[in-house]
């Protein structure tokens, strides 16, 4: 059933997404005042990692980066296999910070829904963007990216894998069919 | 009436008999031992392939009759008996009320004879209403068919009670049946004292408590010169303690039961209340030296412990569940295991089941002498079956055995040369 | 990683790997309790009972608030003592119980094998909240947590625990959560509160608390009960202080940095000396705030697996 993995995105590709959403995140909140980036675990902290990265080289200014753990918030307790519970790890308030959460792959939304409850949860941010370094559609609930790396329409069997190296550099994109 | 069992290997230990005979029989009692009898008008029972032996006798058995009936009564604890190949039970006195007098005593005899699927030994007992401080009236209860005396179920604590009920016994040439325990040394406990109870959390009854009080009756029969029957031994000391006295020639007599030199303490792990009993599962030590005993002929008998208990008395916590197991119907297959683990042979075997607990008590049973009442158990030594506690005879469930395989059983048990169960 | 428990019933059926696991999820759990808004919607919908036949505050409000706060909607229900003499049966109790549909039921009973009892019976998952002498496999957890704390790692170090060893179900849990995660356990008690046959579990018994203590990386003293005073186990509290209590002189035997527990409630002056109770080595606060975490955690794993055995 599975094939041959292909590469949607290599090195280079993933690495000129992030600069423009980079870009797109600053021009958007006009510079880095209240910005933070909250990562979901795991892909998405790492890819936040990349961006805070972006971001400093653009404006000189480390934004402050969070990572967050959705498990305790998922709606399908009883049914899957992992249960392991990752820590969230965010050392600043969420009061009035325009947020961006950070993911590498969006398909049914749900990921971000946990991940926003969790975030309210924590404090009550201004606003809540979405940046997403691949859209592979098939929304479940009304969620909409506000920074797409990649839109890429694919069907609901095959899958998405974000590959990272050692120092959870992302490496490529690949669709699984 | 005849009745002539063709072609069994029979086994009498009383007579030294152990080969292919047929066993005629008339009007209930033995009347000819010889290879090819003539049949005659007798009715046949073909027993090629099958062993021949006196009925077993179970030496210690709770009818539960009169009074709690709930768990057991005789009707149902001597058809227990009979599917299990024994014909002959001697039941405990610890009723509702207690058999400490002539009424009671009648009563379970004269049910047994009119209702029962055995023979019914009753054991008086030895104190009134077992409380240890009056004896009872032996005398009468022995001429009224008590075979022996017992407060079964509790110690005579008191020392010179103890004393007393020996020499006074011993007056009317009765055994004292002795529960031997020492209940300061019980205190609270429900299973054996080891390493099992510490790791389960439960109050452990130690070996000490069981061989004190042994010790301590075996030298008031030495005292008294009376005859001292110890119940279910179960460990490694009280064995050891009854093998000396004999040495010395102290009138002492012992009984093991089936699950005492079968299963040890690590049975109670799943905290199944199935496995609780008093004395309780010992160590594979003391089951070592059980069979040891049994081997040597310190035991004189197996004896079942037969202890039944309603569903609701054994579904509990494993604390506060009644102590005891139902044995009768397993009594002959877990014998017979001791034939087949090479601890015992075959006529030590149907001799601690048959001539040897009539000779502790003076039962005129267990042999198949020419003469003798005709209680026989015709039993196939082979026959591989799996216990199912809900098919049991008795009225209650309560077997440790359940769902086990096990390899025998009496096809036929026959009452004074009348079949009282065919499977 | 998967956790296929149904219930917990003991540390005895956990595994080293099962252990660190559960370890490492009240780890994740811990953070949501020094929150402003303490609770996740994890066990939204779920109900929890907390099915107590002893007295106990400490255990049972430790489990409410973890249930709580994974936002389970839970029930005390406090019953007496044991069945037949009060007229209703434990199952009969717990079928009436079940009869609510409760996903967990949380149990301290005073018969050891109680909540195996209860587990063979319902078709809910059974968390055992101290079972007669048995286990206490929740205490032992938020010990082991503890330990992990304030050491940074659970192998390799000496755990000494002190007291009426017999009688406690903390030990035995204690005894294989710690052993099996690599520590050595040194046991210590008067004569009359050490079990036959208590090494076999997987420690040293040592007759006198300066042995067990020597040298130890953690020093855990077990709650006397003042009522075992006068009867045979010891003839009184206060010789029972002398030989077996912790003051600050006996604990320089310990390491330097050794820490101090204790399962609570304290007999200050018998078991601790208050100098000692007080003093920089007690963890005894930690213990209580690790519990709810480490119980989040076994409330989590046991409502949250796919349910595949029974044990």
């Amino acid at each position: 059933m599975s094939g041959q993995p292909i590469e949607i995105l290599d090195s280079t590709g993933i690495k000129r997404a992030l600069t423009r959403i980079a870009h797109e995140i600053l021009e958007r909140n006009r510079g880095t005042e209240d910005l933070v980036l909250v990562g979901i675990r795991t892909g998405g902290d790492y890819l936040a990692a990349e961006l805070q990265k972006k971001i400093a080289e653009i404006e000189g200014v480390m934004v402050p980066l969070g990572t967050i753990d959705i498990t305790m918030y998922r709606d399908d307790l009883g049914t899957r296999g992992n249960l392991t519970v990752g820590k969230t790890d965010i050392r600043f308030p969420l009061g009035e910070k325009q947020v961006v959460l950070v993911d590498d792959v969006l398909f049914t939304g749900r990921t971000i829904r946990a991940a926003m409850d969790a975030l309210v949860d924590l404090g009550r941010p201004r606003t809540i963007q979405l940046a997403i370094l691949i859209d592979r559609g098939h929304r479940e609930l009304p969620i909409r990216p506000d920074y797409i790396g990649r839109n890429l329409p694919t069907s609901r069997g095959e899958q998405i894998e974000v590959e990272f190296d050692e120092h959870d550099v992302p490496q490529s994109v690949s669709l699984i069919k | 009436m005849k009745l002539l069992i063709k072609s069994g290997r029979v086994v009498d230990p009383v007579n030294k008999i152990d080969e292919k005979l047929d066993v005629l029989i008339v009007d209930g009692k033995i009347a000819e031992l010889a290879s090819n009898i003539d049949a005659g008008d007798a009715e046949v029972i073909n027993a090629a392939g099958l062993i021949v032996t006196p009925g077993l006798i179970d030496m210690h058995v709770h009818l539960r009759d009169p009074g709690l009936e709930y768990k057991e009564d005789i009707v149902s604890g001597t058809r227990a008996a009979a599917a299990g190949g024994v014909t002959s039970v001697v039941c405990m006195p610890n009723t509702s009320p207690v058999n400490d007098n002539l009424a009671i005593t009648r009563y379970i005899t004269s049910k047994a004879k009119e209702e029962g699927s055995a023979n019914v030994f009753p054991v008086g007992c030895i104190t009134k209403g077992l409380k240890g401080e009056v004896l009872a009236e032996m005398g009468e209860l022995k001429e009224g068919g008590c075979v022996g005396f017992s407060d079964d179920g509790l110690p005579v604590k008191d020392g010179e009670m103890m004393r007393r009920a020996l020499e006074y016994a011993n007056t009317f040439d009765a055994p004292i049946i002795s529960h031997a325990e020492d209940l300061t040394l019980v205190a609270g406990g429900c299973m054996n004292e080891g390493p099992v109870s510490t790791e389960l959390g439960l109050k452990g009854i130690p070996w000490a408590a069981e061989d004190a009080m042994t010790a301590r009756d075996i030298m008031l029969a030495e005292l008294t010169g009376a005859h001292l029957h110890v119940a279910h031994v179960s460990t490694r000391g009280s064995v050891e303690l009854v093998r000396q006295a004999k040495t010395r020639g102290v009138r002492v007599t012992c009984e093991a039961t089936p699950h005492h030199f079968m299963l040890t303490d690590e049975a109670v792990r799943n905290y199944d209340t199935n496995f609780k009993m008093n004395p309780p599962l010992r160590s594979a030590d003391d089951v070592a030296a059980v069979r040891a005993g049994l081997a040597d002929g310190t035991i004189d008998a197996i004896a079942t412990d037969h202890a039944p208990h309603h569903i609701d008395e054994k579904n509990v916590e494993f604390a506060i569940a009644m102590n005891g197991v139902v044995g009768l119907e397993t009594l002959l297959p877990l014998t017979l295991q001791l034939v087949g683990e090479k601890v015992l042979t075959l006529e030590q075997a149907i001799a601690l089941v048959t001539c040897r607990p009539a000779g502790v008590l003076g039962l005129e049973r267990g042999t198949l002498s020419v003469g003798a009442v005709a209680d026989i158990a015709l039993v196939n030594p082979n026959k591989e079956w799996t216990v199912d506690a809900q098919q049991l005879q008795s009225k209650s469930k309560n077997t440790s055995f359940d769902g086990q395989k096990m390899k025998g059983y009496a096809v036929r048990t026959l009452l004074a040369g009348q079949t009282v169960f065919e499977r | 990683m998967n956790f296929q428990h149904k219930h917990i019933l003991g540390i005895e059926h956990l595994s080293a790997e099962e252990l660190t696991f559960i370890l490492d999820t009240a780890d994740s759990f811990k953070e949501i309790n020094t929150r402003d808004i303490k609770k996740v919607p994890t066990l939204r919908g779920k109900t929890i009972v907390n099915l107590f036949f002893e007295a106990s505050t400490r255990t049972r409000t430790s489990f409410e608030v973890a249930g709580k706060r994974l936002s389970a909607d839970t029930i005390n229900i406090s019953a007496s003592g044991s069945s037949v003499v009060k007229g209703e049966t434990l199952e009969d109790t717990a079928k009436n119980i079940e009869a609510m549909h409760p996903d967990i039921i949380v149990m301290r009973h005073n018969a050891s094998g109680a909540c195996r009892y209860l587990a063979e019976r319902l078709d809910c998952s059974v968390v055992n909240a101290g079972d007669g002498m048995h286990e206490h496999p929740s205490q032992a957890l938020l010990d082991a947590f503890t330990i992990r704390q304030h050491k940074g790692k659970i192998a390799g170090l000496t755990v000494a625990i002190v007291g009426d060893i017999t009688h406690s179900r903390v030990v035995r849990s204690n005894i294989y959560c710690l052993s099996r995660l690599g520590a050595k356990v040194r046991l210590a008690g008067p004569g009359t509160m050490l079990p036959p046959g208590i090494e076999k579990l997987g420690c040293e018994v040592h007759r006198n608390l300066e042995d067990a203590i020597r040298d130890a990386d953690v020093v855990m003293m077990l709650r006397i009960q003042r009522e075992r005073q006068g009867a045979p186990l010891i003839p009184s509290v206060r010789e029972y202080s002398r030989y077996f209590g912790l003051n600050e002189d006996k604990l320089k035997l310990a390491k330097k940095d050794a820490i101090v527990m204790h399962p609570g409630p304290i007999n200050r002056g018998v078991e601790l000396s208050t100098a000692v109770a007080d003093g920089p080595q007690n963890v005894i606060l930690d213990q209580v705030e690790n519990g709810v975490a480490v119980r989040m955690a076994l409330l989590y794993l046991v409502a949250g697996g796919e349910q595949l055995q029974n044990d």
